[in-house]
């Protein structure tokens, strides 16, 4: 469960990117974020890996306050979360499968159980015979199904992705949005922000709006 | 503590590929390094040469007492040695019981470390032996008189400096010297030595630091991606920094090995010239190298320096909030 009860955030310098948001996500939901640019979409997701910290409000992820969680705790916070961003944010001189194989080795996973990890996550994404590929080598849709795989490699429960389908065309949108509710039927929390609702449309989702940082539809 | 060794491991190989994937800048850092050790381990060695010879001769302050020639021989000169040496005729009476009554009130002394007695036959064979044969061979009769060669307790000036004024004093005694005051000023020079190799090492040591700092720095810039997505992912601060820490220790052995190399170069170069030069002033010295502790020290502290330098540059790049 994920609750966002009555929270704000203001930048430095004033701007207010959110207004007494107060939220709940049910676990196993899939919630599509939308809204103008500006709206205040990607602060509300980068408040729940603790990217950003309310100003006033508390975030709370299965009864935990991440908003007021110590600075070194926050690492073993995003363990449990699969953050899709933007850009794919890959690196570009390790391979397909080293990209993968990256949360994995924060946590220190022994190097037999990580690589039979992430043939599975790259199996699920359907990049299958590509782990030796470099990043520059794939399709934009490609890079940004590596950076799923990479997202859910470590099994987590909620999945985060802010514009996970920005730089794509129709068809890798499409094609990512279908990885996305696959997840979801496997009972994984899905939190997506998106341009383009209708990519999900035919999966009725939930769907919450914002303008100007405050919540129009919940 | 399994996983915390496995985490290291990672972290080691991960600097060694960094290290291995720029051979140039690698050996360019590790040259500058190591020149820069080479020059106070270089001169710390040479030092340690000098002083091992030093100790060789005379670590400790020794006094000669000269006995009198015209005492011991009982005023008639008939107890003098040819120039020869030859020691039957080397002493009388007289001279036995002058040399007991010295060492009678040597043992009464409670300074002292040890003496021994020169007999002065056996003074001319050592004179001989130095090189001087030709002239003594010109000379009637042995000009040497017996002495006694003492060491004391102390190395206090003072105290040997009285002794001798009250030694010179004694009946039988003609000359009291002190021949520790060379190696004094031996030792005192080879202390102004390590005092200037230990300001040498500081600042070329505060010179690698800064290297270093700006070597880690770079590397951070150019793996700011790496870092801010390991982040997100959920690397902890050490995850992120035990890298740099292997590159900045690796670094910094790979200059201390320079270091060994470009000392024991010079080292090779330098000893048989040195070893020659000995042997026109008829000493035997040969020059060594660094032993395996040396050895070992240079390479540890190259590699503290490196994890200095480390330290400081992440805690002055790597220190972003989350």
């Amino acid at each position: 469960m994920i609750v966002f009860d009555a929270v704000s955030k203001r930048y430095a310098g004033g701007y207010t990117a959110l207004d007494g948001v107060t939220l709940r996500i049910a676990d196993g939901e899939l919630a599509i974020l939308s809204g103008h640019s500006g709206a205040g979409k990607s602060t509300l997701l980068k408040l729940l890996p603790a990217i950003e910290r309310p100003t006033a409000g508390t975030v709370r992820i299965n009864d935990q306050d991440v908003s007021a969680l110590p600075r070194r705790a926050i690492p073993y916070l995003r363990r449990n979360l699969g953050l899709v961003l933007q850009e794919s944010r890959l690196l570009f001189d390790r391979t397909v499968f080293d990209n993968v194989l990256l949360p994995l080795a924060i946590t220190g996973h022994p190097p037999g159980d990580a690589a039979i990890r992430v043939a599975a996550a790259l199996d699920k994404v359907g990049l299958t015979g590509r782990e030796k590929e470099f990043p520059a080598g794939l399709s934009g849709g490609e890079q940004q199904r590596v950076a799923i795989a990479r997202a859910i490699v470590n099994r987590p429960s909620i999945l985060i992705a802010d514009e996970p389908t920005a730089h794509l065309d129709r068809a890798y949108a499409a094609e990512i949005a279908a990885l996305f509710r696959s997840f979801n039927n496997a009972g994984v929390t899905v939190l997506i922000s998106t341009h383009d609702a209708s990519l999900f449309a035919e999966w009725s989702p939930r769907r919450i709006t914002l303008a100007r940082g405050r919540l129009l539809e919940a | 503590m399994r996983n915390w060794l496995y985490l290291h491991w990672r972290a080691f190989l991960h600097a060694s590929t960094r290290l291995a994937r720029q051979p140039l800048g690698t050996l360019l850092s590790a040259l500058v390094m190591g020149i820069a050790l080479a020059l106070p381990a270089g001169a710390y060695i040479l030092l340690d040469n000098i002083a091992s010879l030093a100790r060789g001769l005379s670590g400790t302050p020794e006094i000669s007492l000269f006995l009198d020639a015209a005492t011991q021989s009982g005023g008639d000169g008939s107890t003098s040695a040819n120039a020869n040496g030859d020691a039957s005729e080397s002493k009388n009476g007289d001279d036995d019981k002058l040399a007991s009554a010295i060492e009678q009130r040597l043992q009464a002394e409670t300074e002292l470390a040890s003496f021994r007695f020169v007999p002065r036959d056996e003074a001319l064979r050592q004179l001989e032996r130095s090189g001087l044969g030709d002239v003594l061979g010109g000379l009637a009769a042995n000009p040497l008189p017996d002495a006694f060669i003492i060491t004391l307790r102390s190395e206090d000036p003072a105290v040997y400096e009285k002794l001798a004024e009250r030694m010179q004093a004694w009946p039988g005694v003609i000359h009291v010297q002190l021949d520790s005051a060379w190696v004094k000023r031996l030792h005192a020079l080879l202390g102004l030595g390590r005092m200037a190799v230990l300001v040498l090492a500081t600042l070329l040591g505060l010179a690698l630091v800064i290297v270093t700092f700006n070597t880690i720095r770079l590397q951070i810039l150019t793996q700011k991606m790496e870092i801010e997505v390991s982040r997100l992912l959920g690397a902890t601060d050490p995850f992120i920094r035990r890298p740099f820490y292997w590159f900045g220790v690796l670094q910094g052995i790979l200059g201390g090995l320079v270091a060994l190399g470009v000392v024991w170069a010079g080292v090779a170069a330098l000893v048989d010239p040195v070893t020659a030069l000995a042997e026109t002033y008829g000493a035997v010295f040969t020059l060594s190298g660094p032993d395996d502790a040396s050895a070992l020290g240079v390479v540890a502290f190259a590699a503290f320096l490196g994890w200095l330098g480390t330290e400081i540059s992440v805690q002055r790049h790597l220190t972003e909030p989350f």
